[in-house]
């Protein structure tokens, strides 16, 4: 009786480490680590515009994976221990550099995640090209980390500015106005922005009136010469492309020159919730924005998004959900081939077909590395409709994974085998 | 290269109301460069202290506005009084525990001390409220447009800039007028003598400094309708501010206002041929004028 017992309870627990996730390859083995212990790192901004947005929570999103991760499959999973260590790059390249390198090379980071500013990110995922470690981006939104820069051991999930204007570009042009003037900060990030604002824009047979960069940083914190400017160009719909503290000045003064009541519409083409809470959602009423995840879009996110608000006091953005979710896929990764070694492990990715609370119909292209997956298209609610605190958006509908990711064709990736 | 020409195609075409209204973006700059450089002058020129920490002040000007309707429920005009004046007892509170002992000394001194005095006050501001901003609305008074002929205008920017104005004549008659202002004119102009004549000098110095202080709240208050209220709104002002105050003329009070206002202007009509204009003309106009007159236009190399 007592063998009978023991066989059944090892045959379930068989089923419930292969079972459901389906992925090729499932070790039987217990997971081999190549130095005795698997050490996550986050490398993000902690002190400046994107504190918030990702910042220490994101740190706090990929602990959380860890402690849902083992009890899950077990306290020992790995077969040793697992640490999360973190750095401040400030968004300065150089310095987020370093730190990778120092990570990588001195406390043997097997994976970085995150790393807002795009600038910061490319250096970052050249670093983990010549060591030939793991790095998966999830708040930089340069689509040349899958584009002419793309290498082995870089992923780029979460989002991008193609999908941000596969979204909100094509469904502004088609519903709400032909005509744009795009403002967007002068660096990496919104002259990437401004780039697939532009494709998608005229893809869809608008036109751009015209477009030009606001300083970055803004020193004054004053836009209205670009605001006065769109007035007398009067175009159907001002696409701003400034992000955090900018994108609030913008919003705030596009407000004050009463713009829509001239029919110039606002198109934002990167919106966090941490944006709207800083003006109220009254400001931002009627803006239609692309996002890849929404903390109550359904049971499965919210769900998340409750633990998440005992823990940090605030409901994550989709910078954070992404940092739990990426954790997770990698770990679940190293389950699968059984090893941490970095090739075993991009071979696990590559290819990988996934669901979770964060990514829906994710795919994990081989020949780029971007992490396909559907997007929401979201309209922000006036405050009477807000009906609890981080409670902004309503869902308008769902964009497909492969609608609102770059072609194959158009990556210009060469990937390294 | 195309793409160029065809900008300014489009810039040419544009009405002259385009460029009417950007000066009017000018002047309601120019109303804030005035105020905090106006301040600035006051300071320099009663303390000989080169006040970095004045965008701080700027700051807690907005964050005090912000707190007064949040926790008060005072509105914006009562907040136009009450904000720049609890403002300006921090001042009074920092001049007497730490300004006041390094008087004598290098001003290096001073500006170490000020710049430290940001960095606190910024990342304390930080750890309780958070980078990202407060929000704060427009007085419901001036939520609308006035039309100046052909053109329209945020009444709450014309506001500014009255108000602004009115102000800057207020403090320029109550220092060159009245018996106020001599003796504080008499003691930036010749400290000795006055203290010869009979006058407590030291006695003043608090209060100019409250009073530099206050003018920087009243710029925050000012603000806190059109800019993001986050900690670091006042750290890149107070860079441009410097740069104002050097091109009217450290310590002359005339030159902060009309300094401050031709500054203004002048950037926002630089940003019309391309935006990035904006922030370096202002640079670029202070590297002319310390090369034709290394003391400013209004300031005189006397009174250092």
């Amino acid at each position: 009786m007592r063998v009978f017992a023991a066989i059944v309870s090892v045959v379930l627990i068989a089923a419930a480490c292969g079972g459901g996730t389906g992925g090729a390859g499932v070790s039987a083995g217990p997971i081999k680590l190549t130095d005795g212990k698997l050490v996550l790192a986050v490398i993000n901004d902690q002190s400046a515009v994107y504190a918030e947005l990702s910042g220490k929570n994101a740190v706090e999103a990929v602990k959380m994976a860890v402690e849902d991760f083992k009890a899950k499959y077990g306290e020992n999973v790995f077969g040793g221990t697992v640490e999360v260590i973190t750095a401040d790059h400030q968004n300065k390249p150089d310095l987020a550099s370093s730190k990778a390198q120092e990570f990588y090379e001195r406390s043997n980071a097997d994976v970085i995640f995150d790393v807002p500013t795009s600038s910061a990110a490319l250096a970052i995922a050249k670093v983990a090209n010549d060591e030939k470690r793991l790095y998966i981006n999830i708040t930089a939104a340069t689509t040349d980390l899958t584009g002419a820069q793309c290498n082995k051991y870089t992923f780029h999930y979460a989002y991008d500015t193609y999908m941000l204007a596969a979204g909100t570009g094509v469904w502004v042009t088609q519903n709400v106005g032909k005509s744009w003037y795009i403002i967007y900060p002068n660096y990496a990030f919104g002259q990437d922005m401004e780039k697939s604002f532009r494709n998608a824009i005229t893809k869809t047979g608008g036109t751009i009136v015209a477009s030009d960069g606001s300083p970055f940083p803004n020193q004054t914190g004053d836009f209205s010469n670009l605001l006065v400017k769109a007035g007398s160009l009067k175009p159907q719909v001002l696409g701003a492309m400034q992000a955090g503290g900018d994108l609030v000045n913008v919003v705030k003064q596009y407000n004050q020159f009463k713009l829509k009541d001239q029919n110039i519409q606002l198109a934002i083409g990167l919106l966090f919730d941490t944006d709207i809470t800083a003006l109220g959602s009254d400001a931002y009423a009627g803006v239609v924005y692309t996002t890849p995840w929404v903390w109550n879009m359904d049971d499965q996110a919210r769900t998340f998004a409750d633990k998440f608000l005992k823990r940090t006091n605030i409901r994550p953005t989709f910078a954070h959900a992404g940092n739990y979710s990426a954790a997770w896929q990698y770990m679940d990764a190293i389950r699968r081939a059984g090893t941490d070694d970095p090739d075993a492990v991009v071979k696990q990715l590559e290819g990988f077909k996934f669901n979770d609370f964060f990514i829906r119909n994710g795919y994990i292209r081989p020949e780029d590395h971007w992490v396909q997956h559907d997007a929401l298209l979201a309209q922000v609610k006036p405050a009477s409709d807000v009906k609890e605190k981080f409670d902004y958006s309503k869902v308008l509908g769902t964009l497909k994974a492969e609608q609102v990711s770059r072609p194959l064709s158009e990556t210009g990736c060469q990937m390294p085998k | 290269m195309r793409r160029g020409l065809r900008r300014t195609s489009i810039n040419e075409s544009m009405d002259l109301g385009y460029a009417t209204l950007q000066v009017f973006n000018g002047l309601v700059n120019g109303a804030f460069y005035a105020l905090l450089s106006l301040g600035l002058a006051v300071i320099f020129g009663m303390l000989r202290v080169v006040n970095f920490a004045h965008g701080a002040f700027y700051m807690l000007g907005a964050f005090a506005a912000y707190l007064l309707q949040l926790g008060l429920g005072v509105g914006f005009w009562p907040a136009l009084i009450l904000a720049p004046a609890a403002v300006a007892l921090i001042g009074i509170v920092v001049e007497r525990l730490l300004l006041r002992r390094l008087y004598g000394l290098d001003p290096l001194y001073g500006f170490l001390l000020t710049f430290g005095l940001t960095l606190l006050i910024q990342d304390g501001m930080r750890v309780r409220f958070g980078l990202q901003g407060q929000p704060y609305a427009t007085p419901a008074e001036l939520g609308g447009s006035l039309s100046l002929g052909a053109i329209a205008y945020p009444a709450y920017r014309l506001f500014v800039i009255a108000f602004s104005l009115a102000v800057c004549v207020v403090v320029w008659y109550a220092i060159e007028r009245t018996r106020l202002g001599m003796v504080v004119r008499a003691s930036i102009e010749r400290r000795d003598l006055t203290r010869a004549l009979g006058i407590s000098v030291d006695r003043w110095v608090t209060g100019t400094f409250a009073f530099g202080i206050a003018l920087a709240g009243l710029a925050g208050v000012l603000a806190a309708p059109m800019r993001n209220v986050s900690p670091t709104m006042g750290a890149e002002p107070v860079i441009l501010t410097f740069a104002v105050v050097v091109i009217g003329g450290m310590g002359s009070i005339a030159g902060a206002v009309v300094a401050g206002f031709a500054v203004g202007v002048l950037a926002s009509l630089g940003a019309i041929v391309n935006p990035a204009l904006e922030n370096i003309l202002v640079f670029a106009l202070m590297a002319v004028v310390l090369l034709v007159r290394p003391a400013g236009l209004f300031g005189s190399l006397e009174a250092r």
